[in-house]
């Protein structure tokens, strides 16, 4: 066991873990940050994606060892509160979600891409987002979903 | 709106006056008339009255005006956790605004169904049924409520109860001006001694809805944004331990751990389970117990899948094909083989497909903790339900029905693998040997796609007489493969005017599992029959278009699908140089579909594009417009990632394909440009609508390719190396 300490979701957080024990349980099962998913544990699917310092990562295949002291994790539960998130507005404005099992990850990378690139164009944006697998199939939800939060145009209906 | 029924009017003997302010659960009979109040916070009473009276509470009323509607089916995406509460809602009289939903427990008796056939009630979400199943029930319930809520304000103001009417969330006397809010009323409910059942009228008339056929945002959405829904993968108890199985990569085959000292010594194990399928791993971390998992030596059995190889299967069912044994006929119209036999013209087809895997993102786990004498279980997880609303878990431990408590979760996908309840029997197995400590039983992706029930491979062969006219007088369809219903589902042709139909089944055992994906035969049938019906078409120098209106001359809601997805799809219009159109009409649970795809194709890699997609759909009363798109949205992304991407092949009776490196889903990068779905405007009864854009895709597809390029494509998955194959041949 070893000591680690990150500031996940703003909150300077200490976890005591074994050096080889991955993100994804750490987060979910210590720490009871369920939103970021399991899906298939070999970074093929996107559903545990957090922010490490800002850049989009997969929860499943990182150490606790490969992150550096006071490293910044922001997960699903880190982006807002109350779904005052454009992003979140836009989900909810487009009813994207379907089982919903995908969706953190999903706005986890999106979240990433307006960061980068406020203004993404649709070849962008799938470009960006074709590493996160949605089973139900709501991938032009997601496209619409961010092209209206990049576009600002979250008024009516939004919430 | 329509206030009373002279065939409800209640018999008002006896009366019954509650005063609560605190709230409210009205228990409204199922099966008879047995209303009852109870406080929402005696839930003993409750409890009592449901177990003993088979009596249902669908709603709870507080004085803050809060409607609590309970959602009895599974929300997998579909969005159950909407649509049936604003069926109840309308009936209700409820302000959408008020509500807030629940899952209702899982006991069959009070909130089963009435989808599955008479005299029976059953819980399961499968074959698209949910709406279908429940809207009747639900508006006579909604109905109900409404009409003790009139009662009691009828009696409170002393008037006759035929003055009383109700607006969203209050009811009115309007020759006084008088109303009183739901929320009001609920400290001075009165009870009528009967209820009237609304059975034979008293409902709201259609043209009177205000939330069916509108569009509510649904109640799942906002906490799928915020990581905040829970499945049961997300559930964590108090003491939870964590198990894996070691399951035979061969289905059937005995396990014998030879190295179980060793396991039991290392970190965190609890308990090691020898399973009749497997050996399940107990440990404090979930990391544990994979890692006992990975370090467990076992040995084998033989089994009837041994040595199975799914291509060479294809070989058996030619052989079967061609020289028989014949199998059992599922439609006989006519005399299509003596039609077929003695036609001047045929068209002819063999078409097959490989087995594809449901491989939903949730991979498959339950929570399950048994008490210590054994005797009571609580199960957490997203299920389909089933026959048994227990899920098989009295059975597993040998225990009482009314002993085990199911915690309905969100489900993070089903498409039909989720009403299976291995994982649910399983965990509870599992639970016993640590009783009373929880456990979390996880699938992890490999277990999922490697010990999955599959879609079922099949050989299919169709043939089409035609006359003189270009008319198919006789249709042929006999199907080779293992599953029986699951393979059979869809074959029949019930909306084309062919007067001699013919299909047969020719089963082959194989002891692989399967199990219904979304739309189960449907996919792989209407993919032979919609792409004959276009070589006829083809071959006859006939529009498929025409043709398919031609078809259709005595199914006049299937024709008016087909028009509208001409209309909206420009079907006339020609496609620009490189691409072209392909459709197909099916019918799946009820809706009627017809599709039009766009596609393009790149002859140097063998990869299709599909550009755009189109469809309109006869799915009767729609509750939520929206959400039948979106359902037809995601049911033909669904569709092109098992027909242009999936493949799960088995060679010695193992699964080769284990995670999503290797069977590949769909990506945004091969999501069409656009999807248009158009609802045809109906009153006639709600049908499934969640898995009707699914099978249109296949023969979209192949149509569309056999109009650019003239070739076809008869083998699922069309991956590019038989896309290359059908160009070069």
């Amino acid at each position: 066991m070893a000591q680690f300490q990150w500031t996940i979701n703003g909150k300077k957080t200490t976890v005591e873990a074994d050096e080889n024990e991955i993100l994804l349980w750490i987060l979910r099962e210590q720490l009871g940050l369920t939103g970021t998913k399991y899906g298939c544990g070999i970074a093929q699917c996107g559903s545990c994606t957090v922010h490490l310092d800002g850049s989009p990562v997969r929860a499943c295949m990182l150490t606790a060892a490969s992150i550096r002291p006071g490293q910044k994790i922001t997960t699903i539960e880190g982006l807002s509160t109350d779904n005052s998130h454009p992003l979140q507005r836009a989900w909810i404005k487009a009813q994207v979600p379907q089982c919903g099992y995908c969706q953190s990850g999903q706005i986890m990378q999106a979240a990433a891409l307006l960061h980068e690139n406020p203004n993404p164009s649709r070849e962008e944006i799938v470009t960006h987002m074709n590493g996160n697998l949605c089973r139900c199939g709501t991938y032009l939800r997601i496209i619409e979903a961010i092209d209206m939060a990049a576009r600002g145009d979250l008024a009516a209906g939004d919430d | 709106m329509k206030t009373d029924s002279s065939t409800s009017t209640p018999n008002l003997t006896r009366r019954t006056f509650i005063k609560q302010t605190a709230g409210i659960s009205l228990v409204i009979g199922a099966t008879g008339l047995v209303p009852q109040l109870f406080s929402c916070t005696d839930t003993a009473a409750i409890n009592k009255a449901l177990i003993s009276e088979s009596i249902g509470a669908w709603v709870r009323l507080t004085s803050d005006g809060i409607i609590t509607i309970l959602n009895p089916a599974a929300e997998m995406g579909q969005g159950s956790m909407t649509s049936l509460p604003v069926i109840f809602a309308e009936e209700m009289d409820a302000d959408w605004d008020d509500v807030r939903v629940e899952f209702s427990p899982q006991e069959s008796d009070i909130y089963g169904s009435e989808g599955w056939g008479p005299n029976r009630r059953i819980m399961l979400s499968a074959g698209s049924r949910v709406t279908k199943g429940y809207f009747n029930l639900l508006r006579r319930a909604g109905a109900q409520v409404r009409y003790v809520l009139r009662y009691s304000a009828a009696e409170l103001w002393e008037v006759p109860l035929k003055e009383v009417t109700s607006a969203p969330s209050k009811i009115i006397h309007n020759s006084s001006g008088r109303s009183i809010s739901y929320g009001d009323l609920v400290s001075h409910i009165f009870m009528p001694a009967e209820l009237p059942d609304f059975k034979e009228g008293g409902l709201k008339d259609p043209v009177d809805f205000r939330l069916i056929g509108k569009d509510q945002p649904r109640t799942d959405i906002a906490g799928k944004v915020n990581g905040q829904a829970q499945f049961a993968i997300d559930v964590r108890l108090p003491g939870m331990l964590y198990a894996v199985i070691e399951r035979g990569r061969v289905h059937g085959a005995k396990p014998t751990l030879t190295n179980k000292t060793d396991v039991e010594a290392m970190a965190g194990i609890i308990s090691i389970a020898e399973l009749g399928h497997g050996i399940g791993f107990i440990a404090e971390k979930i990391e544990q117990a994979l890692a006992a998992r990975k370090a467990s030596q076992i040995e084998w059995s033989e089994a009837e899948m041994s040595g199975f190889d799914s291509e060479r299967a294809y070989e058996e069912y030619s052989a079967i094909m061609n020289k028989g044994p014949r199998g059992r006929a599922v439609t006989e119209e006519g005399n299509a083989r003596r039609v077929i036999r003695g036609a001047s013209k045929i068209y002819k087809g063999d078409f097959k497909n490989d087995y594809v895997c449901h491989a939903q993102m949730e991979p498959l786990n339950s929570v399950v903790q048994v008490t210590e004498d054994g005797q009571h279980a609580e199960v957490w997880v997203g299920t389909q339900q089933g026959f048994d609303s227990k899920l098989g878990v009295p059975a597993a431990l040998g225990i009482a029905p009314e002993n085990v408590k199911i915690h309905m979760q969100y489900l993070g996908g089903g498409f039909g693998r989720r009403s299976m309840t291995d994982f649910v029997t399983e965990g509870a197995l599992l639970a016993k040997e640590v009783a009373p400590r929880p456990v979390k039983l996880m699938w992890t992706r490999e277990d999922d796609l490697t010990y999955g029930a599959y879609r079922p491979m099949s050989l299919q062969r169709v043939e089409a007489a035609v006359n003189g006219q270009g008319q198919i007088t006789a249709f042929s369809h006999i199907l080779v493969g293992d599953g029986d219903n699951l393979i059979a589902s869809g074959i029949r042709n019930e909306y084309y005017d062919i007067p001699n139909q013919y299909a047969e089944l020719r089963i082959v055992p194989h002891g692989v599992r399967l199990k219904h994906w979304r739309a189960v035969g449907h996919g792989p049938n209407k993919f032979a029959i919609e792409c004959l019906i276009d070589e006829v078409a083809r071959g006859e120098g006939i529009d498929p278009a025409v043709l398919r209106r031609r078809l259709m001359n005595k199914s006049p809601r299937a024709l008016a699908t087909l028009e509208e997805v001409v209309r909206i799809s420009g079907w006339n219009d020609p496609s620009q140089e490189g691409r072209a159109k392909g459709m197909a009409f099916l019918e799946r649970s009820g809706t009627l579909s017809s599709g039009v795809c766009e596609i393009s194709v790149d002859r140097n890699s063998g990869k299709i594009k599909v550009h755009r997609f189109w469809s309109a759909h006869d799915a009767g009363i729609v509750i939520q417009p929206d959400n039948v798109r979106a359902q037809v949205e995601g049911g033909i992304v669904m569709g092109m990632s098992s027909v242009l991407k999936e493949k799960l092949d088995i060679v010695d009776g193992r699964a080769v394909q284990s995670n999503y490196h290797d069977y590949q889903l769909l990506r945004m990068e091969d999501a069409p440009e656009s999807i248009e779905t158009s609802i045809i405007a109906s009153d006639g009864p709600p049908q499934g609508v969640g898995e009707s854009g699914t099978p249109l895709v296949a023969c979209c597809i192949a149509n569309a390719f056999l109009a650019l390029t003239g070739k076809r494509l008869r083998h699922l998955p069309f991956t590019p190396e038989r896309v290359l194959e059908a160009l070069n041949g």
